[in-house]
């Protein structure tokens, strides 16, 4: 099925809110099995570059392919199709607080590929204990979880229904740095398990050094370098350097107010 | 001229407004009516919705029989017409009174609430979850409030139909000393069953309005805690708005005949 091509392809794409430019023109191919991350400061159009992928934005202009297949422009239906690819850790986790645990783990399985609830629920608790949680929490409420717990319940949910992409939005944001080490952890262990393609977008420099096997970085709605791994420390860009050293001085300006 | 371009932009907003209303209602009815269908959110939605807000009903539906009876005391004596009472309660009640306050009360309870649980779940992202997860958040969301506001509503209004009535009855036996058996057949004597079906037409398109209108609104709601409460205040004042002027409406296409 698969000759060299990209398991994601995305050309020349444009999205802006009113007058303000977003994305202005991002290429950016994602070979299968492979784990890309995309760096970028806060308001770089990380988020909407990612929402772009997933259809929940949709963009002015470009193309965007999965599988050699154009998603630009589907219907609803041929989009939930695609979407079953498709696993998503979400910045917030964004469980669903009406379900329990589990049956957030197994919603993709009970909605959209009807399978029995008896059978779902086995697998919930299955992938629960992949992100090395136990079954006494498949009963809880989202609500009664700590942040960490939320994201890897949020992991979990990304990862039952065995996608072949999975993306993750920020997922270390907001933990301290031992639990960001774990999660990082448990994202390179599913994708590796699952042989998934693996889209990643963060600011955590720590988390992109672990999960990536190539690095690009956006910037003003582009992508000004893009590596691997091994080499952003030699990047040769002033760009990159700066934001890899979190310095306040060099190229990038951010737009605060000098007083 | 700065006077102009603001009269000019609130035209535009209402206009794109009303389009996006329009588009809205469309998707979500494409999904009410299309399978796959979701049985155990609708009936969820359907206790939410007929069920707990049962007491409220009934205790609008019994103090306004009782004070139409009363009220209509005070004007018929003063023509010797008193015993029309029964008529007059039982007329106003299901045609009128029954069907609008109901929606009303219902409008503040669930209207309210729809568009917090879901405004809710558009700024944390839930909504989006929906999608990625193959799920259509229309057919999920909002196509079962709609239905389950679609049939349980007139079921509301069958309750406070019959509550309202009694209430008149109490007010009227205990109070005014009517003969209990003249009153009850006063009532039934008048009575249409156009009387009663024109009530139950009007609380099916209130229950799609005040569902329709707490969908809408939570689902467009943006920008955290402020967003929802907007939107919520918004889902009940547009609800109430569309049940009076369309109970306008409805009555009218009534009448007509």
């Amino acid at each position: 099925m698969n000759n060299g091509q990209p398991k994601i392809s995305v050309r020349g794409l444009h999205k802006s809110f009113g007058d303000k430019v977003v994305l202005d023109g991002i290429d950016l191919d994602i070979g299968v099995a492979e784990s890309v991350v995309v760096i970028g400061g806060s308001g770089s159009g990380k988020t909407v570059l990612l929402k772009n992928i997933l259809g929940l934005v949709e963009p002015d202009a470009g193309s965007i392919k999965i599988d050699g297949q154009e998603v630009v422009g589907l219907s609803t239906s041929e989009r939930e199709a695609v979407n079953r690819k498709f696993g998503m850790l979400f910045q917030s986790a964004a469980l669903f607080d009406s379900l329990t645990v589990w049956e957030n783990v197994a919603f993709g399985l009970t909605q959209s590929a009807g399978m029995p609830r008896r059978q779902a629920k086995e697998i919930a608790i299955a992938k629960l204990g992949a992100v090395g949680m136990g079954t006494d929490v498949a009963e809880l409420s989202p609500a009664e979880l700590s942040g960490g717990m939320r994201k890897r319940v949020g992991l979990a949910r990304a990862i039952a229904t065995e996608p072949e992409i999975i993306f993750f939005d920020e997922p270390t944001t907001g933990l301290d740095p031992i639990m960001s080490d774990v999660i990082n952890d448990l994202i390179v262990k599913c994708v590796k398990d699952l042989g998934a393609t693996a889209l990643s977008i963060t600011h955590d420099m720590a988390s992109a050094r672990k999960i990536a096997d190539r690095i690009a970085m956006i910037y003003k709605g582009k992508i000004i370098w893009a590596g691997p791994t091994r080499d952003i420390d030699r990047s040769g860009n002033p760009y990159v350097d700066q934001f890899i050293h979190g310095r306040a001085e060099g190229p990038i300006k951010m737009e605060i107010l000098r007083l | 001229m700065y006077f102009l371009a603001s009269v000019g932009r609130v035209f535009l907003a209402f206009l794109s407004g009303t389009g996006r209303l329009a588009m809205f209602t469309s998707v979500a009815v494409g999904h009410a009516v299309r399978p796959p269908y979701y049985p155990r959110l609708i009936g969820r939605q359907m206790v939410e919705i007929g069920y707990y807000s049962l007491p409220v009903v009934g205790l609008t539906a019994v103090f306004t029989g009782m004070v139409l009876a009363l009220q209509s005391y005070t004007g018929f004596q003063r023509f010797n017409a008193a015993s029309a009472i029964a008529t007059v309660v039982v007329l106003s009640v299901t045609r009128e009174l029954a069907p609008v306050l109901t929606g009303l009360m219902v409008a503040g309870r669930i209207g309210a609430a729809m568009a917090a649980e879901i405004g809710t779940m558009r700024v944390t992202e839930q909504i989006d979850a929906l999608s990625t997860l193959s799920t259509n958040p229309f057919k999920y969301l909002v196509a079962p409030r709609l239905l389950a506001g679609l049939i349980m509503l007139p079921c509301c209004v069958v309750v406070a139909d019959i509550i309202g009535v009694f209430g008149g009855y109490l007010v009227s036996v205990y109070k005014l000393g009517f003969n209990p058996s003249i009153y009850l057949k006063n009532t039934w004597l008048y009575l249409e069953a156009l009387d009663v079906i024109s009530g139950l037409v009007k609380a099916a398109v209130f229950g799609f309005l005040i569902a329709l209108m707490g969908c809408y609104h939570g689902y467009h709601s943006k920008g955290g805690a402020e967003g929802v409460g907007k939107a919520t205040t918004n889902a009940v004042v547009t609800a109430s708005i569309l049940i009076l002027s369309f109970n306008y409406l409805i009555t009218e296409a009534f009448f007509a005949r």
